[in-house]
């Protein structure tokens, strides 16, 4: 065991993991207004808005994300008339692309977890707002969301960290997160061992953290009281 | 479409062969993760809490830590580790490990983390009662556990296992970084040989789609089956 290696290789891993932070955190909040657009076009009657936003989610859900990063970093910039648009100036950075991609992902699994929380609302409580006058929209930003939010917390902090470990996925488009940076040490020094519980541990760590942090808003805002 | 044709111009075969390679190590990784379930489920389940710290560990661990980075620990220190068992042997030869077993054995450790979850919700779910009563029937363990716990506990486990052959397809993508020829790894040397690398990643998305939604056609089928009441 080289505790030694151990030692000097953390601060350079702790420094990767703001990266990993930066990524995780972008992507979520895209994430969740994509999650909550599509989950809103999922309830929708109409039956091709309907089906397009399932087939968005399906899609994502069902390709790895390694494939959706490489379309969208290698695979688009070879479009040419992307290239002339300002979008180029985004999709030719790999840090917007591992973004885009992240986000796309994030977004489908949480329109999922969206939907699924719109329907387990009882009808009576929206039927409660209306007979007390209260109009649509606010029904639906004060009654629904909120109840949205709070059924759906225990498998959001699910995809939370699923996507924490989904970003490691960068280092394959050249982006120095932890596990590029990892796996650089790895390479030049043939230690896996030492660096692996480095990383993981703070992986770990930042699991640990997620979790704590879903377990204390499930308590903060659940009904019984 | 002439990029996809079979033979020597494009690249038909080659990424058939690819899908029956992701297919392949689906298989092996998910029956790797079977047999660590096997064993890391009955520790979980233990009443010794030292059993217990084991089997949480091993799980926590491996649902914590991206999978990438433990693809990375088998293909860089698998065949370290290999020597190092073989040289107390006195083998002290060089050891490759090929990148399929790598591959297998890094996806079915993942595998079985997951697995090991299903079936330790599915066997806490079984009613107490079926314990006592077989216990009371005088029936052995072996027997309780092969006749009445098992049957009953797969028609539970077959729909979250579903969820777990899911990943497992999908995690099979990341061996890519091995240079196993799979799926993942064909469509990068076609993209690479054709300079079209969106026609490629795109169809390699399409093959995921095809493998996932087949699975599910089969699992469907599957749940049907084991689904009946006693």
């Amino acid at each position: 065991m080289d505790f030694e290696l151990m030692f000097t290789s953390f601060p350079k891993l702790l420094n990767a993991t703001l990266i990993t932070l930066k990524l995780l955190s972008v992507s979520l909040i895209i994430g969740m207004f994509l999650g909550l657009f599509f989950a809103i076009l999922r309830m929708n009657k109409n039956i091709f808005i309907n089906k397009f936003a399932y087939g968005y989610s399906y899609v994502f859900r069902g390709t790895p994300l390694l494939v959706q990063i490489f379309i969208i970093y290698f695979g688009l910039g070879q479009i040419e008339y992307l290239r002339t648009t300002f979008l180029w100036v985004i999709l030719k950075e790999p840090y917007w692309c591992a973004i885009i991609a992240f986000a796309l992902n994030t977004g489908a699994y949480t329109s999922e977890i969206l939907r699924s929380a719109f329907q387990t609302i009882k009808p009576g409580v929206i039927e409660a707002g209306k007979s007390l006058g209260i109009s649509n929209k606010i029904i639906f930003f004060k009654i629904q969301i909120p109840i949205a939010i709070r059924q759906s917390l225990p498998a959001y902090g699910n995809e939370i960290i699923l996507m924490m470990k989904g970003t490691s996925l960068a280092s394959t488009v050249t982006l120095m997160d932890l596990t590029g940076v990892a796996k650089y040490i790895i390479s030049t020094t043939f230690k896996p061992i030492e660096v692996f519980i480095v990383a993981g541990g703070i992986y770990l760590f930042m699991t640990f953290i997620i979790h704590n942090v879903i377990k204390f808003l499930e308590k903060k805002y659940s009904f019984q009281q | 479409m002439e990029l996809l044709a079979f033979g020597k111009t494009g690249w038909g075969d080659e990424l058939f062969y690819a899908t029956l390679m992701t297919i392949a190590v689906s298989v092996t990784a998910m029956l790797v993760g079977f047999f660590f379930a096997l064993i890391f489920t009955p520790l979980k389940l233990s009443k010794y809490k030292s059993l217990n710290l084991i089997g949480n560990f091993y799980t926590t661990v491996i649902r914590g830590v991206p999978e990438l980075l433990v693809i990375y620990l088998f293909f860089f220190g698998g065949s370290g580790a290999i020597m190092y068992v073989a040289s107390i042997f006195g083998y002290f030869e060089y050891i490759e490990i090929n990148a399929f077993i790598t591959g297998s054995m890094a996806i079915g450790i993942i595998s079985g983390a997951y697995s090991t979850e299903v079936f330790r919700g599915a066997i806490q779910s079984i009613d107490k009662g079926q314990f006592e009563a077989a216990k009371v029937l005088g029936v052995s363990k072996f027997a309780q556990f092969y006749k009445i716990i098992l049957p009953q506990m797969l028609r539970l486990a077959i729909p979250n296992l579903s969820n777990v052959w899911q990943i497992t397809l999908k995690d099979t993508s990341l061996i890519s970084v091995t240079g196993l020829v799979e799926i993942m790894r064909q469509s990068y040397i076609a993209a690479g040989s054709t300079r079209d690398p969106l026609f490629f990643y795109s169809f390699a998305a399409v093959l995921y789609l095809l493998l996932t939604y087949l699975s599910m056609k089969f699992i469907n089928r599957l749940e049907a089956k084991y689904s009946r009441v006693y």
